[in-house]
Formats: C-alpha cells, sequence, structure tokens
C-alpha cells in the first residue's frame, strides 16, 4: 500500500511539473507577443535594467575576480606538475569565456535579480496591484512582465562579460602579478588558445540563452505565486531552485552541441 | 425594472470547484445611485463585484452593463468597458513601486496622451479633491492606511468612471479615516455623476451613505432595501446583522457537540 | 523625455558591458591579431598528425603567423591532408619544412614552419612537399620497446 502511495505521489509531481513546464512556456509566448508595448514605452526596460542589471554589478564584479584568482592559483599549480605554467593564460581565460562566465553570472543572477523578481511580481499580485492593473484596462504581462524579461534578456550576456573580463584580470593578478608567470606568454597563450567566434561568441550565445530563461522562470513564478506571504516566499525560493537547475542543465545541452568536435 | 438601469444582473450563477457560490443573483443598479452590496466574509460579494468586471465568466446567467453582455466581450472590448470602470481594492493595492502622483497618473498615461502638463494639472485636481494634494511625491510605503486608500480612491477616479467599485473600502481603517473615506465615496460619486457599487460588511458607514442595499448570505439574495427599510425591518438576519446581534440566524458557535457532555468526558 | 540619473547608471552598465566583451575580444581572443589580417592557404601531407587539430596554431620561430583551417584523410595516399591559412604578412619559400611539434611533454600539438633557402615563396595554393609527422608517444615508446627486446641480453654471470 504504501508502495502504490509513494509511486502515485511521484507520478502526481512528474504531471505536475510538465504542467507547470507547459504554463511556463505559455507564459513565455505571452510575455514576447505582448512585448510590442515594452518596446515602445523603453522607459519602462531601462527602469528594469537598472534593479536587475546594475544592481547585480557588484555581486558579479567581485564574485568573477575571485573566481578567476582561485583558477590562477589552482591552474598555476596543476600545471606546474608538466611544466607547462605558460598555459595558464588560456587555461583561466578558456574557463572562465566558455563556462564559468556565463553559468556562475547567471547562478549569481539568478539568485540576486530572479528571487527579487518573482518577490517582487508575488507581492504585487498579493497586495491586489496585478488585479488593480488589469481592471485599469492595462495588460500587466505587457506592463509589468515584458520589461522585466526584456531586461533581463539584456543584462545578463552584459554581467557574464564583466564576469569573465574581471575574472582574466584576477586570474593575471595572482599568476603573473604575484606567482609572476611571464606576462607575454600568459597574454600569447590566452590568445592563440581562445577563439573569438567559438568561444566567445558561443559563451555570450550561452549566457543570453541563461538569461532568458532565468528571466521567465522568476517572472512565471511570481506570477502564477500564491497571493499571501507563505506563497511568494515559496515562490522565491522555487526560482532560484529551478532556475539554478535550469542553469546547469542547459549548460551541458548547449555546451555538447558547441564545443564537441573540437 | 429601470430604464436607465447601468448594471443589470440576471440570474447570475456561479460555480467553483463544483461548490456553488453564487446562486439566481438579480440585481439592478440604476445610473447616477449608490448601492451597496452587503453580507458576511465569504458570502460571495468580492465574487459578485469580479464577475460585473469581468474578470470572472458566469457559469450560467448574465451581467449587462451599458447594455452590453459581458461574457460575450472579447479580450479587447473588455479593456474597452475597463475603460469606464474604475475600482478600489480592498488595501487600496497602490503600485508600491511608484510615487502617489504617477500612481494616479497612471491611467492617464497609459490611455490617454495628454501631455505632460495637462496631467499634472488633472492629477493636481484629483489628489486635490482627496484633500492630499501635498503628498503627491511620496511613496505608498510612506502613507497611513487612511491616506492610501484616498489615493487610491483619487487613482481610481482618475479618468471620471461611469461606474466605480469599492471592494471593502472601510476595512481596516480607524473611526475618522473611515468616515472621511464614505464622504468622499458619496461626494465623488455625486460630482462626477457615477453609479457606485460599494461592496463591504460595515453596516453603519454604508447605511449613511447609500441609496440601496442587498443583503447576500452563501450566494443568495437574502434582503433588499433602501437603508431606511432595511432599519425598520425585523428579518433575523437583517436585524442580526444591521444591529451586531452575537447571535441570531448566523450562529456564535460553531457547530459543536453538547458542551456539558464534552467537559465531563475528560473529567 | 528628461534625463535621470537612473538613465545614467543603465548607460554606464551597458558601456561597461560592451567594454569588457571588446576587452574579451581583443585581449582575450584571437580577434585583434589575426583574424583582422588578410590569408592564405597552403597544404601539406603528413604521414601522422598524431593529435593535430583544427584551428592549431603554425607558428614559425615561436611567432604565431597561422592556423590549420582543415584536416582530411587524402585516400589517395592514405595520408593526412592539412590545410593551413597563413599571414598575408608573413611569405615563406617554397621549400619550407612543416614540423609538427608539442608544445611541452603533454601539451597542445602545432605546426612549425622551418624556412628553407629556396628563392621562390609560397602561393596562395600551394603545396608544402617537405614535412615531418607528429612524434606519437606510443609508437615511440614501442620502438624503444622493441630495440630493448632487440639488444643481446647482457647476462650476468654469477662469480664463483
Amino acid at each position: 500500500m504504501a508502495a502504490t502511495k509513494t509511486i502515485r505521489a511521484i507520478g502526481h509531481r512528474i504531471v505536475d511539473a510538465v504542467w507547470r513546464i507547459g504554463s511556463a512556456t505559455r507564459f513565455f509566448i505571452l510575455a514576447l507577443l505582448y512585448s510590442g508595448m515594452g518596446f515602445k514605452r523603453f522607459r519602462l526596460i531601462i527602469k528594469e535594467i537598472f534593479s536587475s542589471g546594475v544592481m547585480s554589478l557588484i555581486i558579479i564584479l567581485v564574485a568573477g575576480l575571485f573566481v578567476g584568482m582561485v583558477l590562477g592559483l589552482q591552474g598555476y599549480e596543476t600545471l606546474k606538475r608538466y611544466g607547462s605554467e605558460s598555459a595558464l593564460g588560456s587555461l583561466v581565460a578558456l574557463s572562465l569565456v566558455r563556462e564559468l562566465g556565463p553559468v556562475l553570472a547567471a547562478l549569481l543572477f539568478a539568485s540576486r535579480a530572479g528571487s527579487a523578481m518573482t518577490a517582487e511580481i508575488g507581492l504585487m499580485k498579493a497586495t491586489e496591484q496585478i488585479s488593480a492593473m488589469e481592471m485599469m484596462a492595462v495588460n500587466p504581462i505587457a506592463r509589468i512582465v515584458a520589461p522585466r524579461f526584456w531586461a533581463g534578456v539584456i543584462s545578463m550576456p552584459l554581467l557574464a562579460a564583466m564576469f569573465s573580463a574581471v575574472g582574466v584580470f584576477g586570474g593575471y593578478l595572482v599568476g603573473v602579478v604575484q606567482i609572476g608567470v611571464d606576462e607575454g606568454s600568459f597574454w600569447a597563450q590566452m590568445q592563440a588558445a581562445v577563439d573569438f567566434r567559438e568561444d566567445i561568441l558561443n559563451g555570450v550565445l550561452k549566457s543570453f540563452v541563461f538569461g532568458t530563461v532565468v528571466t521567465v522562470i522568476a517572472l512565471f513564478e511570481g506570477y502564477d505565486a500564491q497571493p499571501t506571504a507563505e506563497g511568494v516566499s515559496g515562490a522565491t525560493t522555487r526560482t532560484v531552485v529551478n532556475s539554478s537547475l535550469a542553469i546547469l542543465m542547459l549548460d551541458f545541452v548547449l555546451t555538447a552541441i558547441m564545443f564537441r568536435g573540437n | 425594472m429601470s430604464p436607465s438601469a447601468l448594471v443589470e444582473i440576471r440570474d447570475l450563477n456561479f460555480t467553483y470547484d463544483k461548490r456553488p457560490v453564487l446562486q439566481g443573483i438579480n440585481m439592478t443598479f440604476p445610473k447616477g445611485r449608490m448601492v451597496a452590496i452587503m453580507g458576511l466574509s465569504g458570502c460571495g460579494k468580492t465574487t459578485l463585484l469580479r464577475h460585473i468586471g469581468g474578470a470572472l465568466k458566469p457559469s450560467r446567467g448574465s451581467v449587462k452593463i451599458d447594455g452590453q453582455m459581458m461574457q460575450d466581450l472579447d479580450s479587447a472590448g473588455l479593456y474597452a468597458m475597463r475603460r469606464k470602470m474604475g475600482m478600489l481594492f480592498q488595501f487600496g493595492a497602490l503600485f508600491t513601486d511608484m510615487t502617489v502622483y504617477d500612481n494616479v497618473a497612471f491611467q492617464m498615461r497609459e490611455h490617454t496622451d495628454l501631455p505632460e502638463e495637462l496631467i499634472h494639472d488633472l492629477v493636481m485636481m484629483k489628489l486635490h479633491a482627496v484633500g492630499l494634494r501635498g503628498a503627491h511625491k511620496m511613496m505608498p510605503s510612506e502613507l497611513s492606511g487612511g491616506m492610501a486608500r484616498r489615493v487610491a480612491l483619487a487613482r481610481t477616479v482618475a479618468l471620471d468612471p461611469t461606474l466605480i467599485m469599492y471592494d471593502e473600502p472601510f476595512a481596516g481603517l480607524d473611526a475618522i479615516s473611515l468616515s472621511v473615506i464614505g464622504d468622499l465615496i458619496r461626494r465623488l460619486n455625486d460630482a462626477l455623476g457615477a453609479t457606485s457599487i460599494i461592496v463591504t460588511h460595515d453596516i453603519q458607514e454604508s447605511l449613511k451613505i447609500v441609496d440601496y442595499v442587498y443583503f447576500m448570505a452563501n450566494g443568495v439574495i437574502v434582503a433588499e432595501g433602501t437603508p431606511d427599510e432595511l432599519r425598520a425591518c425585523d428579518t433575523d438576519f437583517v436585524r442580526q446583522f444591521v444591529h451586531g446581534e452575537m447571535d441570531g440566524p448566523v450562529p456564535f458557535h460553531y457547530p459543536s457537540g453538547d458542551y456539558r457532555q464534552e467537559l465531563n468526558s475528560q473529567g | 523625455m528628461e534625463r535621470t540619473t537612473l538613465d545614467l547608471w543603465v548607460g554606464m552598465f551597458v558601456v561597461a558591458g560592451l567594454a569588457a566583451l571588446v576587452a574579451l575580444a581583443m585581449k582575450v581572443g584571437n580577434l585583434g591579431t589575426y583574424n583582422v589580417s588578410e590569408s592564405y592557404q597552403v597544404y601539406g601531407y603528413f604521414q601522422n598528425i598524431g593529435g593535430l587539430k583544427v584551428k592549431a596554431s603554425i607558428k614559425s620561430a615561436g611567432v604565431l603567423v597561422g592556423r590549420v583551417t582543415s584536416i582530411t584523410l587524402d585516400t589517395q595516399r592514405y595520408e593526412a591532408k592539412v590545410v593551413m591559412s597563413l599571414d598575408k604578412r608573413y611569405q615563406f619559400p617554397q621549400d619550407t619544412f612543416a614540423n609538427i611539434l608539442t608544445s611541452g611533454l603533454l601539451g597542445e600539438q602545432y605546426i612549425g614552419l622551418m624556412p628553407g633557402g629556396d628563392e621562390e615563396m609560397l602561393k596562395d595554393g600551394g603545396q608544402v612537399k617537405q614535412t615531418q609527422s607528429a612524434v606519437v608517444l606510443e609508437e615511440m615508446i614501442g620502438k624503444f620497446l622493441y630495440n630493448k627486446a632487440a639488444e643481446p641480453e647482457k647476462v650476468i654471470v654469477p662469480e664463483k
């Protein structure tokens, strides 16, 4: 009896998850459809870029610097064993540009900006601001959701690029300034290994995808939240958990598509 | 019954999750009048209001506003209809990320192409009407409950609606704010020549200001009439409600077993 | 539309993001060094390319002069045909020697070009005739073991 109950519970959760994915997709399409007005009032997007992008700047820069420094240190220790410390530059840059930049920036973005978006919209729903807007004949998807969506999509690649750039600088600080790897070979190896189209643009593309997914999840969870305090806090947690999982899973898929055969 | 009815509700039924919320509601809201819908919490008042606003579709029956069936409207028609409506939400529902000024200006900016100077004058007029012209730079979080409600009222009437709905306008207000809001609602309605529907459970305040009252309980209308008729009415339910008696058709005790028996069984 | 400090912040944010991208492209990536200059193509046949990959660098005297653009197996000769794209600024004699080398013990493999003394220069679409295959570690070890086995065993005669 207990076994059937468990199986039923699992099945229930799976059906529920598929259901939610469907609703989220429909929500995403609606947000795209109603984006026309958002572009007409570009000011709204600017405002949201401020609250999601600019407000995430500090955490992204600090995290990027330290990740780069750790990469410099660890990479040096490992490469030293094979006598190829000169490859440090390419190791730091490739790891950042291809993987860590887009992925870590997206994870940070999800927990900093994504959760804030969910909480904000959930609260708007709980205090009937969304119903009020609807009663004023203003479409809340166009007025609230679409600007935030585009702000997230625009901010994310910029944040990831800054993360990578600062990270490379962190690697340079530790590798060249502190440990004393030859500066020329550090940059030369890096430039020889990193291809603009293959590595950098693919990294930008990744962060673009992550930005879209994180923002859609955050907005959907907020819009779908139970209009109570518990509902909003639960939705905020779900945003961080679901978007982190989505980022890591998508990263695998994207990496497999982009970098296979190299 | 009246040819000048703005809103007519005929045999409205609504079922949610197989539970009947509204059953056979018939109401008429004549133009220029203020009508209150009263009842206990959870009796379907807010659901009824959502039907009038077109946010819910009836399971059976119809809501007709200004000669148009709400359930037949497509979303463009619904939005066009809503531009003629204003709704004051229970706790004001001010947009928390905007100043008082921007809250009141919101609909003017969304729905009109008025120049900013004109919007400024209109906003100031609306805020002046609720006595809060001086607070236009404040954020909603800085306002007291009564002030927030007045700002919300100014926002509700921003585009001079012909139909104004109030969802519990008196909830959570102190005695002074309460009579200020009540007075404002009446004055605004008369100044705008609008029709008002007030959903509330605050009997004393609303009996003072409205023209007609519907009493609801468990999804049906149990009594209706002018305030004077209701004060004189001696139906058990209305008497309990109007005079706030503790026990009556609405029992004080949740259904339970025999009191004496329960006490003894523990000892 | 009046300008606000908010616009300034967002503007700075966007500029910083784009600057980071440009910095990545120019300083970290190869956009600044190699892709912008014009190139010409030459090819060569190698018996074994080992771990050489497309986009591997081509160096002469340690200077990056080009990249491998394609590697295919020529079924006429059963040798690897490697197409190299070289920077126009660097011209090489026709008898240039192409060598697959490894950076470090286990590093990436690249092609080293050793110029000969010919007067004629390599043209676009020309062939590098003299090539040397990659050193494949397994083969080297195999050879070493084989040589060892072939050596007459030193018999240690125990002293009595």
